[in-house]
């Protein structure tokens, strides 16, 4: 005799402990096995691009702090950049070295909180993330010196930054790079080489390198496949050709490459760092721009490698004083377009950990 | 080697029987349902703190502080603030099954106390077949978290149910032959004999016995990292989801009541129970679980959760074959030396250091994968 059976669907989401926000996923069950999956999202869709049509180009900047709020000053700068690309405004010595110091702690930052929420998502219990969260509470001090913000920073502006850093920045921040190093080499104590962890997490949610790039994915998953691309390198935005760093890669697109890859770029984060705070020179921090930016008509695509992968800002010129149209690329959202080839096959378990493993924002994906 | 106790003989000639109260046995009854009861629930309310305030310090966090002196007030509290939440059912629970599951988990619990030594003799009742009793009476909170699962009509509860079922039916195995161990040596299966026979704690003599005991009793128990009945980051709350107010103050009840449990087996079977110098034998039980759950406040703090096919290898690949090889190795020794107990402790942990390293070499938690 055969039982009647019917496949067991399961809702994780929106409001889930481990959906990093309101993402949901219709998963479809065979037991604990997934059979498929269908990722569904715009729960957070606030309709931002719209709204940047509405404003002055520098009033979008706050705007693009709600796109993926882990890492505004990421999305600052890549916005910045294309309104200088768009209009030709030229930034001073001083505010490059400002900006990427400010990019690359905000990388350390947006690494810390993705790789303590995915070993949340593994399961221990909380330990590592309050760990993360207490040094990304160095990180934040530090941003709060410079502008009054922890969270949505409103800091760069076209031309520069908005104001210049305290005199108590920097010697925070040599305190603050002596001591990161420290405390990345304890997380790795932690749970680098942990047995459970290694059988949770390797060969689990492989990535390929062709579906990588069919996809078109970026950041810390691409590279978690071996795939050395780096806009950094491969296509040097501000100053960053100056400086000496290493892509890490992972070796076969699995959840434990994608994590160290992401403990990896912290520290070759810390390396730039280093040389910026050697090298940064005085003198302006913010060259001469007009109260309302008027760029000639035209187009223009400016990316800049964000914590998450290639984060890209398209903009149109009508030659107002706002643009004609603002499109995000955004890495999340092409990074979890992955997710169902990558789970089906595996459990409700591993659904979790290789969702968090890809590390997404929905503040990037609704917009 | 006298570990504890400088005179065994002496323990040997105090009656093993609880002395007779006026009153005769329900007096005796009486007194330690009060005590059990008290027991449990100070403890419980006890557990509680320690593992939040000790999981605080290890999370470089406070952890609760402001309820009474170092938080101390905390669990009272928390008592008082669930009593008085609103008790919701869902609509599509099977009302029955809903109430009663939370008190078909919690009365065993409270049910096992009664072979467990508070000091010698002080017990409900010494029966003869104590640890099978004990065996036999855990399970059925099993029952509660199955009804509690499929009665409350949550796919997340379902789930949760369904693990802990296949966890409890997995581990009892590997626990049973751990204990038989400890039996085998005593010659009894009274929990007041086992203590009594401990002149050396069997932790030292049957130290591959007391892993395999507390890996499956911490799973049993669904302590982390086997705690996948209510994985957090999975399956929301797992079988309590759908529980609110007092039912869930229950299953949270039953939870550390367990932890309290395996506590005071471990104590009793390995550790030497209320045995020890200067102090006074109910106070040295509680030190001992006291102990042994701070260990599994540490563990919970610093290990990943399994999942749940490598909880099933964990147990039919790992811990079922050296438990069947401690049973083995034990039944050898205990024929071949009745009575040099001593000399066997450091062979006993040389094999056990080497069948642990030997298996691990060929076990690794994701090598086998276990269709559930």
């Amino acid at each position: 005799m055969t039982l009647k059976t019917e496949p067991f669907v399961l809702n994780v989401g929106p409001q889930h402990p481990s959906t990093h926000g309101v993402f949901r996923m219709r998963a479809t069950l065979d037991g604990e096995v997934v059979v498929d999956i269908e990722p569904i999202f715009g729960y957070l869709h606030r309709g931002i691009e719209k709204l940047a049509e509405e404003r002055t180009y520098t009033g979008v900047i706050p705007l693009t702090d709600r796109l993926d709020y882990l890492s505004s000053m990421a999305n600052n700068l890549g916005y910045c950049l294309a309104v200088e690309k768009l209009a030709g405004i030229p930034v001073p010595e001083r505010a490059q070295y400002i900006r990427v110091i400010m990019a690359e702690l905000q990388r350390i930052a947006s690494h810390l909180i993705a790789v303590g929420a995915f070993l949340n998502d593994c399961g221990a219990f909380m330990t590592p993330i309050v760990y993360m969260i207490r040094e990304r509470e160095k990180i934040l001090d530090l941003f709060d010196m410079v502008c009054g913000q922890r969270l949505t920073y409103n800091y760069m502006r076209p031309g520069g930054v908005s104001q210049e850093i305290p005199d108590e920045f920097l010697p925070a921040l040599d305190k603050f790079l002596k001591q990161m190093p420290g405390w990345i080499d304890e997380y790795d104590q932690l749970l680098k080489e942990n047995e459970i962890l290694l059988a949770r997490s390797k060969g689990v949610g492989t990535l390929s390198q062709e579906l990588a790039i069919s996809i078109s994915a970026s950041g810390p998953v691409l590279r978690g496949s071996g795939i050395k691309w780096d806009i950094r390198r491969a296509d040097p935005y501000s100053i960053y050709e100056r400086f000496e760093f290493d892509i890490p890669t992972g070796t076969v697109g699995d959840c434990y490459d994608r994590y160290r890859v992401r403990v990896e770029e912290m520290r070759q984060s810390l390396r730039i760092l280093e040389q910026a705070r050697q090298q940064i020179p005085g003198g302006e921090f913010r060259s001469k721009v007009p109260h309302l930016i008027r760029p000639p008509v035209g187009e223009t695509y400016a990316h800049i490698e964000a914590p998450k992968g290639e984060l890209g800002f398209y903009l149109v010129s009508d030659n107002s004083i706002a643009p004609y149209r603002c499109h995000v690329r955004a890495p999340s959202l092409l990074n979890v377009t992955a997710l169902r080839d990558l789970m089906i096959g595996w459990k409700i378990a591993d659904l979790i950990l290789i969702f968090g493993s890809m590390d997404i924002c929905m503040g990037e994906i609704d917009r | 080697m006298m570990i504890f106790n400088p005179d065994p003989s002496s323990v040997r000639q105090m009656p093993t029987l609880a002395p007779d109260w006026p009153g005769g046995f329900w007096w005796h009854w009486l007194l330690f349902t009060v005590i059990i009861i008290a027991f449990v629930l100070l403890l419980v309310m006890g557990y509680i703190w320690l593992e939040r305030r000790a999981m605080g310090r290890m999370q470089a966090r406070l952890g609760p502080n402001r309820a009474g002196p170092f938080g101390l007030l905390q669990p009272v509290a928390d008592a008082l603030k669930v009593m008085l939440k609103e008790d919701i059912v869902p609509v599509n629970a099977d009302k029955i099954v809903h109430l009663l599951a939370p008190i078909i988990a919690f009365a065993p619990v409270l049910i096992i106390f009664a072979v467990v030594p508070f000091a010698n003799g002080a017990l409900l009742a010494d029966l003869n077949i104590g640890i099978v009793f004990v065996v036999a009476i855990s399970s059925i909170s099993t029952l509660g978290v199955f009804m509690a699962g499929w009665g409350s009509s949550n796919k997340y509860s379902l789930l949760g149910a369904m693990r802990n079922v296949a966890s409890v039916v997995s581990y009892e195995i590997p626990v049973v032959l751990s204990i038989a161990g400890v039996v085998l040596i005593t010659g009894s299966l009274s929990m007041n004999q086992i203590v009594l026979a401990q002149e050396i704690p069997f932790i030292l003599l049957q130290p591959l016995g007391f892993l395999i005991f507390f890996i499956g009793g911490c799973a049993e128990i669904n302590r982390s990292p086997f705690d996948l009945l209510e994985a957090d980051s999975e399956i929301v709350a797992g079988f309590h989801t759908e529980y609110s107010g007092m039912k869930f103050a229950m299953f949270y009840l039953v939870e550390y009541a367990e932890a309290l449990v395996i506590s005071a087996l471990i104590t009793t079977l390995f550790l030497g129970g209320w045995r020890g110098p200067i102090l006074p034998p109910w106070l040295w039980f509680l030190v001992k679980v006291m102990v042994v759950f701070f260990v599994m406040v540490w563990t919970r703090t610093t290990l990943p959760r399994v999942r749940i096919d490598q909880l099933m290898a964990l147990a039919w690949k790992f811990l079922f074959p050296l438990a069947l090889l401690n049973l083995f190795i034990t039944g050898i020794e205990i024929l071949a030396w009745p009575t040099a107990i001593a000399w066997l402790i450091p062979v006993n942990i040389a094999v056990m250091v080497i069948l642990v390293l030997l298996w691990s070499k060929l076990f690794k938690l994701g090598w086998g994968r276990v269709e559930v």
